[in-house]
């Protein structure tokens, strides 16, 4: 079988429905109407992520959809953990359609594709056709998001790889069988070294197998470990991040609609900073974001490499007019040879062609078409390489270990570090569910590695983590805030025997808290514990209060008079002060009277209870405080930051968690 | 890499095959999704995956439980004299057993300062293991201090490498999670087991120190050396600690060294104002036995150490060491 195509086949399945299309509606209106629809789904979400009990804020609503929908996060969560998280199946979805149909999901779904959509229409408007079909044009640069997104998936394979390999090694059979795999491999691959392709393999396979037999003899996964970060660059979380965290809490500023009070997040300016930045690049050139950084395009465009239908020419009398590329989105070049990776379906070139010769179909097109990225072979095993050795040269700075910060505090139910990082995509969802907008987005306090991961903060936001909420845990996309019940929150019913989830431990600062270091009565700390019994009891003390030693003048059992006019009035009526006198009769003893008013020489006792004897005139008189001062059970606390919050030294606050002690790692524990 | 085609060419098999692609693409990442989905989400801690060891029993129970306390200034001397007074070393190392001596090498202090192991003391145990057949003689501990310093500072490295022992200073790469049988502490906690690898017979040997936390450092308190970890966190509650110490190590036999006893400002010392020459050496079968006596040279007694009672409970050895009627020699 060696005969071109006849019409009305399988190739013009196609253009079959794109024609059908045609008749009730122009090809890019659809597309349009879907930009809108998903975009508006995609702000709907966001603003439905809210706490409450109207029926737009939390109700089920799938509000992480578009996160689930991604096929970075499926594919790189799967390199770290080995496993597919719960609704991170929908992905799956997604790579089947682009599989079939090329990068529907760029111009079609992405809500961030839309808005560079947008500013790219913005920033072409009115500039001449020859400059925009210049803007239009392929640029090499296109290939730098490949190089991204091999950058990230190494980092997150590493310690796949490493293990694998190790594994593979420990027993000699396999190590063996490996190796007469990859040399079999290789050698077979070398009957087709003429190709590019072919050679590619071949070095790949060297690779594996330098690697493995490296592997034979150094333990590499004590090295190399996985680390998530295709969260920095992925569009779905990046636009997540800075709707949720940046343009919401703006937006919402003014009417307060949205939460009741102003929701704040700490280092936003530079989530906001990296949107703006990639938006207002649109300007310059039309979708920037997409053409030169975007890693999940670089995956599509590599998934997209088999679509049964591609946009291409027909055979045909192409006057080579470029009308098709003054609109073109993706920089695919869709006039001369098609770039297929990097065509975004917008469908423009279609619509803009003027003499029908721009196709949706199976056949590859007339101008010829590049199915694969224009990358060299020792760019991808560089950029393999630096990806898999970013990771340990990150972590030399021993944050997983020994000088871990224990000011990061987690989320309840986060795993533990090394595991949450090989999980978190940063997508700032728990930072938008909180109900009391403590967690926030860490800057460079766990390193590199940690950026704008979730860690709470206390004094900013309206509480502590409320005992009885879960909502991070349940909102989080990837498990790295595993989800949780209340009843093991509480290490209650089921997990009784393994205790609450703690996220850290309070510790009082017996230098700024008013009753260790101002004689002031407070525990402000102590009502509000919310864990039964309280974790922060307090110790009693009377403290003579400076200048507060006087000499009777005389008594009659519920006044006593000082012979010196010294006292502030009513200074000490308040309840907290008392009188004590030493030295009662027959050895009694001190006794000790709570004070109800005073002038600045005469002090009133309570009624109900008067001096137990008459202090003779010439006996010292001591007026004292009451104290209360607060200390933390450790075996009780929690970790849950509502002290820290209420603690009315506003400033470097008197009672502070930090994340010794948490639950979610041993090695942090602080008790036996 | 690119991959260019032509539509000239583009034929019906050309569809088939990239259909058939695309399809493989589709089935693999299907099945691959189905086989590692994950409903549930991960558990609260991950385990590692290893499985935690057990330390051999090193005792010989044909041996029973017996004691040797020698006087005398000169180490060598009392330690010959205590091992025969047990029936000789011959009794306890046999040709070709593989011996692994626990030292005490905490501190990076002079011998002088009595902190850790006497050099010359070890010198001539290594000697007498070899001298009775042992293959092979190993010496390690995991010191508080950095251990190349210490293990130089102390003379013991030197003393190891001259009688012929192999030094085992800590390696990450040494440790192995352990959990004792019943415990509530060594759950799942690093031992340093590599120098365990092959051995058959084990020695503990180890100075009287005064010990604030604990009320004494002798032989049980030694095998703090082999955990590694946190093991700071076990001072909360140190006598049960040591206690399953004293579970965890079954040792051939040990050797309290009491020429020297560390009488304040231990464990670390500093000074020799802090010693007293106690001229006494013990060695026994009996762990808890020997350090019950080494209680009195600290002037201490066992109500002192809770730690003894609890060792003794357990089933370690003998508080009331009179009862197993030791061997005194020149006393």
């Amino acid at each position: 079988m060696n005969r071109s195509v006849p019409n009305g086949s399988a190739s013009e399945v196609g253009s079959f429905f794109s024609a059908l299309s045609e008749i009730i509606m122009r090809i890019v209106t659809v597309r349009r109407i879907s930009q809108v629809f998903f975009l508006a789904l995609f702000l709907w979400f966001c603003v439905a992520t809210s706490f409450g009990i109207e029926w737009w804020q939390l109700r089920g609503w799938p509000v992480s959809w578009f996160l689930h929908l991604d096929p970075l996060v499926a594919l790189s969560t799967l390199l770290t953990t080995g496993s597919l998280y719960r609704d991170l199946l929908w992905a799956l979805v997604t790579l089947v359609l682009t599989v079939l149909l090329g990068r529907f999901f760029c111009s079609w779904v992405c809500p961030f594709g839309s808005l560079h959509h947008f500013v790219g229409y913005l920033g072409k408007r009115g500039k001449p056709f020859s400059s925009r079909v210049a803007l239009n044009r392929y640029h090499r640069a296109q290939s730098i998001k490949y190089h991204i997104l091999v950058v990230l998936l190494s980092a997150a394979a590493g310690a796949l790889i490493a293990h694998q390999v190790r594994e593979a090694v420990r027993p000699s059979i396999p190590l063996v069988a490996l190796l007469a795999v990859t040399i079999g491999l290789a050698w077979s691959a070398a009957g087709r070294a003429s190709e590019r392709n072919g050679k590619t393999f071949i070095f790949l396979s060297a690779f594996i197998g330098i690697w493995a037999l490296i592997a034979s003899f150094v333990a590499l996964d004590r090295m190399i470990a996985a680390s998530l970060q295709t969260g920095l660059l992925d569009p779905i979380a990046l636009v997540y991040r800075s709707i949720n965290l940046v343009v919401l809490p703006l937006a919402d500023s003014t009417m307060q609609r949205i939460s009741v009070s102003q929701r704040y997040y700490e280092g936003a300016w530079l989530i906001g900073a990296v949107f703006l930045a990639a938006l207002l690049l649109n300007l310059k050139v039309p979708r920037f974001y997409c053409r030169f950084v975007c890693p999940l395009g670089a995956l599509y465009g590599i998934l997209g490499r088999y679509a049964l239908w591609r946009i291409g020419k027909k055979d045909g009398d192409c006057p080579q007019c470029a009308l098709c590329e003054a609109d073109c989105e993706g920089g695919c070049e869709p006039g001369g040879t098609m770039r297929l990776n990097e065509c975004v379906l917008c469908m423009n070139c279609r619509d803009d062609c003027r003499h029908d010769i721009i196709t949706y179909s199976s056949r590859p097109s007339a101008g010829g078409e590049i199915t694969l990225p224009d990358l060299s072979r020792r760019g991808l095993v560089l950029s393999m390489a630096s990806g898999i050795a970013a990771v340990p040269l990150l972590r030399l700075g021993g944050g997983l270990g020994a000088n871990w910060n224990p000011s990061m505090i987690r989320p309840p139910g986060s795993l533990s570090e090394a595991d949450f990082l090989s999980r978190c995509i940063k997508c700032g969802q728990c930072m938008r569910v909180c109900p009391t907008n403590i967690i926030h987005p860490a800057g460079l306090e766990s390193g590199l590695e940690g950026l704008w991961t979730p860690i709470l903060n206390f004094r900013l936001g309206t509480s502590g983590c409320q005992l009885n909420c879960i909502a991070c845990s349940q909102v989080c996309p990837t498990a790295a805030i595993r989800p949780i019940t209340l009843d093991e929150k509480k290490g209650i019913k089921d997990f009784a025997a393994s205790g609450p989830v703690r996220l850290g431990m309070a510790f009082v600062d017996h230098g700024r808290c008013l009753p260790w270091a101002m004689d002031k009565p407070c525990i402000v700390c102590q009502e509000n514990c919310p864990v039964s019994p309280k974790a922060i009891f307090v110790r009693e003390v009377f403290n003579t209060v400076r200048s507060g030693v006087g000499v009777v003048a005389g008594s009659d059992g519920f006044t006593v008079e000082l012979r010196e006019p010294s006292l502030k009035p009513g200074r000490f009526g308040t309840g907290d002060y008392y009188l004590a006198i030493s030295g009662g009769p027959g050895g009694n003893g001190d006794m000790r009277a709570l004070i109800v008013s005073n002038s600045d020489r005469s002090l009133t006792l309570a009624s109900g209870r008067p001096l137990e004897f008459l202090p003779s005139p010439g006996t010292q008189a001591r007026i004292q405080v009451r104290l209360q001062r607060p200390q933390v059970d450790p075996e009780r606390c929690i970790g849950c930051g509502v002290c820290e919050h209420e603690c009315p030294v506003t400033g470097k606050r008197a009672i502070r968690v930090t994340a010794e002690n948490e639950s979610r790692s041993r090695k942090r524990s602080l008790l036996l | 890499m690119s991959d260019s085609s032509h539509d000239s060419g583009f034929t019906r098999r050309d569809f088939i095959i990239r259909s058939t692609k695309a399809g493989a693409i589709i089935a693999a990442s299907g099945l691959l999704s189905y086989w590692l989905h994950d409903s549930k989400g991960p558990k609260a801690i991950s385990d590692s995956g290893e499985s935690a060891i057990l330390l051999p029993d090193f005792s010989m129970p044909a041996m029973g439980r017996k004691m040797s306390i020698v006087a005398g200034d000169d180490r060598v001397r009392t330690v010959n004299l205590a091992l025969k007074a047990l029936g000789g070393i011959e009794t306890f190392i046999r040709g070709g057993d593989r011996v692994l001596i626990k030292v005490n090498a905490a501190f990076a202090t002079p011998a002088i300062v009595s902190a850790t192991t006497n050099p010359q003391l070890l010198a001539e145990l290594i000697r007498l293991c070899y001298h009775a057949g042992a293959s092979s003689v190993a010496v390690t501990d995991n010191p508080i201090n950095d251990p190349e310093s210490c293990f130089a500072l102390t003379g013991i490295g030197e003393a190891a490498r001259t009688a012929g022992a192999r030094l085992f200073l800590p390696r990450e790469s040494f440790f192995r999670a352990t959990t004792v049988p019943g415990a509530a502490y060594i759950v799942n906690w690093p031992l340093l087991y590599e120098p365990f690898q092959g051995i058959n017979k084990l020695i503990g040997v180890a100075p009287v120190k005064d010990h604030h936390r604990s009320g004494a450092s002798m032989v049980m308190k030694n095998w703090y050396g082999l955990l590694g970890g946190r093991r700071n966190i076990f001072h909360q509650d140190i006598h049960n600690l040591i206690k399953e110490l004293a579970i965890m190590v079954k040792p051939t036999f040990v050797i309290l060294d009491g020429t020297t006893t560390m009488m304040t400002n231990g464990p670390t010392g500093g000074s020799l104002s802090d010693l007293k020459q106690t001229n006494l050496m013990i060695a026994a079968t009996d762990q808890v036995a020997a350090d019950a006596f080494g209680a009195t040279l600290l002037g201490r007694s066992i109500h002192d150490l809770p730690f003894i009672a609890k060792a003794e409970a357990a089933g370690a050895g003998t508080a009331d060491y009179e009862q197993i009627r030791p061997e005194r020699v020149g006393i």
